[in-house]
């Protein structure tokens, strides 16, 4: 099957700045892909080359078999795009919105007016259909934004952030709808900073930064390679952190923190070797508030990653 | 939808896009153009404070030039033309004309607004988005000129020529007005903020208007502003208005070409506007895009 994105080399200069530099992904199609990176690292850029918003300067793309750079409307015919902010009219209604977005996919006045009514009603803005958009939440705008990107039904869907900027509540809604959306099958690619929603929503992942790709995998793949098991402590007293650091560092591994009491030291030994640390750290007099043994999380990945490259 | 329906489906599309021929991608311009033009004048009538403001100053330019300046400028004018006679078309002239920055503006709050991302990611034409934006200003000045019509009519304004006439000069100054429009499409795609468009619009468009025959004859200007105001597209236009309304025709001096061709003068101005705007704001949409 061919894949729905294939990109290859991608670069992309703003005058002397390199936005992307040789960036390769594939999305086979029917799968999700995460676009994972700190701001900045051109992630934007990269959707936008993808969605024919801009050229790039080198490489080649396609999607949906369809290479942007030779034709591009064509690609735009089976894609939906929703960017980083919600790009409703805030003064048109809902309805409105997405009867404007069908008629510019030409799908005809009453096709449009239909499409629009179904898509209120999945994306539960039916009560709010004729009221300008002005007036809806953060989380309404972005369903509404959503719904545009799928008004053609798009075998490509490519999301720029789809849930920064929405409350806890309205990002669980949103993830539900997008897992609707994968399973009804349609393939997406998204952006995100946030590694919980690359891991929920993801079957790979690419991580991004300072333009180049700099990992790919599944969730699982990425956190092995970061190594097993980490042990995890918060010391009691602040002078006692350096001592606790040392016990540590005997494992051989550097010792992170994140700027407070809490030290991580990745082990392979498991639980037998957490025990031997601690024993090691009592017979230093060194007190602990808490301790544990975890598996490395994609915010592991991420910083060992993102760390080493910058 | 099954599987099927959807691999097959960009089959056909693919089919129905190779049959597509020109002229239906012209006319997918128009017709796009129109659903965009449709969403401009929905704004409008959600938020009618913007038109209020459109409409109220041109209302007030005329009462106060006519009552405030009439007297003194008005006896400067050649015997036997009433101030009336020579003001209205000049603000007919200022008044479409700052009408058409309103394309640049609404242009630079789409692009702000990331609107026009949306807009570009959709098989539309690209031509659409500008088709749309200047064709509903234009809706809007022919709003704006009915209005100042009547209200210069009110003030002892008369239309004293033919109707085909009459109705040539109204013609002359919306088409004026829509040729700028595409300039100013250019500028708000180029700048992208609508407060600055607006700032930097006023500050050229303003002594544009006034150093011309609009609301003063220009003869008696000082030299320099004078020569500006004898080759500046905003005189012939007026004084082309003042030609078509009326059967008296008001004594020009110059023997220039616009002081004596100023329809033609006019027009000429029309073509290369659009012939050079056209194009480059279409190809400036198509690079534009939101930061």
């Amino acid at each position: 099957m061919v894949d729905a994105v294939r990109a290859r080399g991608v670069v992309k200069r703003y005058g002397a700045v390199e936005a992307l530099s040789g960036v390769d992904l594939t999305v086979p199609t029917g799968t999700v892909l995460a676009l994972l990176g700190p701001n900045g690292a051109g992630k934007t850029t990269m959707v936008k080359v993808l969605t024919t918003l801009i050229t790039p300067d080198e490489g080649e793309v396609q999607v949906a078999g369809v290479d942007v750079r030779a034709d591009p409307a064509e690609v735009r015919r089976r894609i939906g795009v929703s960017g980083q902010y919600a790009a409703v009219d805030e003064y048109l209604t809902g309805f409105e919105n997405l009867d404007m977005v069908g008629r510019l996919y030409h799908l005809g006045a009453k096709r449009s007016r239909e499409r629009a009514r179904e898509l209120l009603e999945t994306f539960r803005l039916t009560d709010a259909a004729d009221r300008p958009s002005k007036t809806y939440s953060g989380g309404m705008r972005r369903r509404l934004d959503l719904a545009g990107a799928i008004v053609a039904s798009p075998p490509v869907l490519f999301l720029d952030e789809p849930t920064t900027g929405l409350d806890p509540r309205s990002r669980l809604d949103m993830w539900e709808l997008l897992r609707g959306l994968v399973r009804e099958g349609t393939t997406l690619l998204l952006t995100t900073q946030y590694l919980e929603e690359a891991d929920l929503l993801a079957d790979d992942i690419v991580v991004i930064d300072h333009g180049r790709a700099i990992a790919q995998g599944t969730a699982d793949q990425l956190k092995s390679q970061v190594g097993g098991d980490r042990v995890e402590v918060e010391v009691a007293r602040e002078d006692q952190v350096a001592a606790a650091r040392a016990v540590l560092a005997r494992t051989g591994h550097e010792v992170s923190d994140d700027g407070s009491r809490r030290l991580t030291v990745p082990v392979t030994g498991g639980t037998a070797q957490m025990v031997e640390l601690l024993r090691a750290l009592d017979d230093d007099g060194v007190a602990l508030l808490d301790v544990g043994l975890r598996r490395p999380t994609l915010d592991d990945v991420f910083l060992t990653l993102t760390g080493a490259s910058s | 939808m099954t599987a099927t329906d959807r691999s097959s489906a960009p089959a056909q599309d693919r089919r129905d896009h190779l049959m597509q021929s020109e002229a239906l991608r012209g006319s997918h311009a128009v017709l796009d153009g129109l659903v965009v033009a449709k969403r401009n004048l929905l704004k409008i009538k959600r938020v009618p404070d913007v038109l209020v403001g459109t409409l109220v100053a041109p209302i007030m330019f005329i009462v106060l030039f006519r009552y405030v300046f009439g007297g003194s400028i008005g006896a400067s004018l050649p015997p036997g033309i009433d101030y009336a006679q020579f003001l209205i078309p000049g603000i007919f002239a200022q008044t479409v004309v700052f009408g058409a920055t309103t394309t640049g503006a609404g242009l630079a709050d789409d692009m702000q607004k990331g609107i026009i991302d949306r807009f570009r990611s959709l098989p539309m034409s690209r031509m659409a988005v500008l088709v749309g934006r200047t064709t509903s200003d234009l809706l809007t000045n022919v709003i704006v000129t009915v209005i100042m019509t009547v209200t210069g009519l009110l003030v002892g304004w008369r239309i004293t020529s033919s109707r085909v006439e009459a109705l040539a000069a109204f013609a002359l100054f919306l088409l004026f007005a829509y040729a700028l429009s595409w300039i100013m499409a250019f500028v708000g795609l180029l700048i992208r903020s609508p407060e600055a468009f607006n700032q930097l619009s006023f500050l050229v468009i303003f002594p544009i208007t006034f150093i011309a025959d609009t609301f003063a004859p220009s003869d008696r200007f000082p030299t320099p502003l004078r020569i500006f105001a004898e080759w500046n597209p905003i005189t012939s236009l007026v004084r082309a208005g003042r030609e078509l309304f009326s059967d008296a025709t008001i004594p020009v001096t110059s023997t220039a070409f616009p002081a004596q061709h100023p329809v033609s003068y006019t027009l000429l101005w029309v073509a290369i506007i659009l012939v050079i705007f056209v194009p480059l704001s279409t190809r400036q949409f198509s690079r534009a895009t939101s930061r």
